[in-house]
């Protein structure tokens, strides 16, 4: 646990020291500013964040693989990682701390989004159950792309390809919602139960389903374990 | 009762059907400074690596302070410092931030790690740039930050993968220096493909040729073991073909090769081994008038040790 801890704040201190850092945040930040105002400014808008996070979701796809293409494709390239696999540390120990920074970070920008929460508040009369499910559903289904662009990033020291891996896996399993849509039968309910996007529209909705809340945190289970095993292949080659 | 510290039984590695060592053997002891000397692509970056639990062999054990390091890795990974040949170092990262990661990484605790830190610094003179980012600096300091780092936490084995390699002469003297002083209470194993470093630094060295232990031995023992070519370089001026053949007519000389002929001559005499025909030879010249410039034995230097073990050449 201590050397995962000390991976992980090593990265977020990496985060918040380098210009990346807060690029990829203000990127977010604007991005999501302008989709809230766009939100709110419809006719009849009503004062939730339903529609907001609906479109922030898509923003994760793009946002995830860059913040989180450097963490081991860079130790790769640097040939640093040869170094961390001969230190006294745990395969798992170096996955789960990186991608404990990469949560760091997502934790502390959707916190500043809770600036346009406030702004509802303010001005307008939202339920605040609605409001509490959508941000625990935006958690869930960011830690999720987190986790695709970590093994994402186990896979190669090439940074782009990293981020191009995983934007393809994001976007793969948010097209699964849109084929489901289209193929009839049990087939349908299949992808639909496979697709990242598929099982955030309860929490959109402000309803906690707990096989939503299960789905994610199994698929980070399974694919932080790939990248540990990942990691750990690369002992044979 | 000497214990063993770095311990290689029949360590083979294949990568894919490639055979990068093959039945490697030896033994480090407690303080001991053996040098590993190889040319490149000869296994020895293969070797170490596996060693530090870095990948694991084929077949073979290896043992680092006892422990195994496959089935007891984290064990044995307690005991080593590493230097591997590339020197990764995070280049974003301030040296002693970078030295504090490392040092909480092997465990240390928190309050050793500000000591050892500063200690280390000082150790390998790194003093000015102990807040300097480590992209910011030349080849020849981030070779001493990797340095620091391999010895931050006090492990009781060295193993240090061309720890001079692409540093400037003066920074090679200053490395060695600190090489030799942490061998009063390491066990280090380094690897190299300079031999006159190797002879320097190390009690010991390990040849290793296409994947195999060639020989292991003292330095100077290597030279004795080979001491069938006994040479002596002399410049002499005179005809060159009358001293030519004078200094073939001299008892013990198997052969005399002319080296450069720029108004003084070079002679390579070779002579069987354990002859001295120094005098015989400087006689011989100065009772035909000749010049005799110049007369000095030529020790056979480890980089020809290496090439006639290494060269397949068995005439030696």
């Amino acid at each position: 646990m201590g050397n995962t801890l000390t991976i992980a704040w090593k990265e977020t201190r990496t985060y918040f020291s380098s210009p990346m850092g807060y690029i990829i945040g203000g990127v977010f930040l604007a991005l999501t500013g302008y989709l809230f105002a766009q939100s709110v400014s419809a006719p009849f808008a009503e004062a939730s964040i339903r529609n907001w996070i609906g479109s922030a979701t898509m923003l994760f796809t793009l946002w995830s693989p860059v913040l989180t293409m450097r963490l081991l494709a860079e130790e790769q390239k640097l040939g640093t990682l040869e170094l961390l696999m001969t230190s006294p540390v745990r395969d798992f120990e170096i996955v789960v701390g990186k991608y404990l920074a990469s949560l760091v970070m997502l934790l502390s920008i959707l916190a500043l989004t809770a600036f346009y929460a406030l702004l509802l508040l303010l001005f307008g009369d939202p339920d605040i159950g609605p409001l509490l499910a959508g941000y625990l559903g935006l958690v869930l289904f960011g830690a999720a792309t987190l986790a695709v662009g970590v093994l994402a990033s186990s896979l190669t020291s090439n940074q782009i390809v990293a981020a191009v891996i995983s934007f393809g896996i994001l976007l793969f399993l948010t097209l699964l919602e849109q084929a489901a849509d289209v193929t009839p039968g049990t087939p349908a309910v299949l992808l639909e139960q496979l697709s990242l996007t598929g099982h955030f529209n309860d929490f959109a909705r402000g309803v906690i389903d707990t096989n939503n809340i299960i789905y994610y945190l199994s698929f980070i289970f399974v694919t932080l374990f790939l990248a540990i095993r990942n990691l750990e292949s690369k002992r044979w080659r | 009762m000497t214990e063993v510290m770095i311990e290689a039984q029949e360590l083979t590695k294949y990568y894919g059907g490639f055979l990068a060592i093959e039945n490697i053997n030896f033994k480090v002891n407690k303080g001991e400074i053996v040098g590993f000397l190889g040319p490149n692509g000869s296994g020895k970056t293969t070797t170490m690596r596996i060693l530090t639990g870095y990948m694991p062999p084929s077949t073979g054990i290896a043992r680092i302070a006892g422990s195994d390091v496959i089935t007891d890795s984290l064990q044995a990974r307690r005991h080593i410092g590493y230097l591997p040949e590339t020197v990764p170092l995070y280049t974003d990262m301030p040296v002693s931030d970078y030295l504090t990661y490392m040092g909480a990484l092997r465990g240390m605790e928190r309050t050793n790690i500000q000591k050892r830190t500063d200690e280390v610094i000082e150790l390998v003179r790194l003093e000015q740039y102990r807040s300097t980012h480590i992209g910011k600096l030349s080849k020849g300091y981030r070779q001493r930050v990797g340095l620091a780092q391999a010895i931050l936490h006090e492990p009781e084995v060295l193993i240090l993968d061309e720890p001079t390699i692409g540093i400037d002469p003066i920074q090679v003297v200053e490395t060695r220096e600190v090489i030799r002083d942490l061998g009063r209470e390491h066990t280090i194993l380094l690897s190299s493909h300079i031999l006159a470093e190797v002879s320097l630094l190390c009690q010991r060295v390990l040849i290793i040729h296409d994947g195999t232990l060639v020989a292991e031995d003292a330095p100077e023992n290597l030279a004795k073991r080979l001491k069938g070519n006994e040479r002596l370089e002399l410049e002499i001026r005179g005809p060159v073909e009358d001293v030519t053949t004078a200094l073939r007519e001299i008892q013990g000389v198997t052969n005399v090769r002319r080296e450069n002929a720029e108004g003084n001559h070079t002679y390579v005499v070779e002579m069987q081994p354990g002859t001295d025909i120094r005098e015989t030879v400087s006689r011989t010249i100065i009772n035909r008038e000749w010049g005799l410039l110049k007369l000095t034995p030529v020790v056979m230097s480890l980089e020809e040790i290496f090439l006639q073990l290494t060269s397949g050449d068995e005439e030696i």
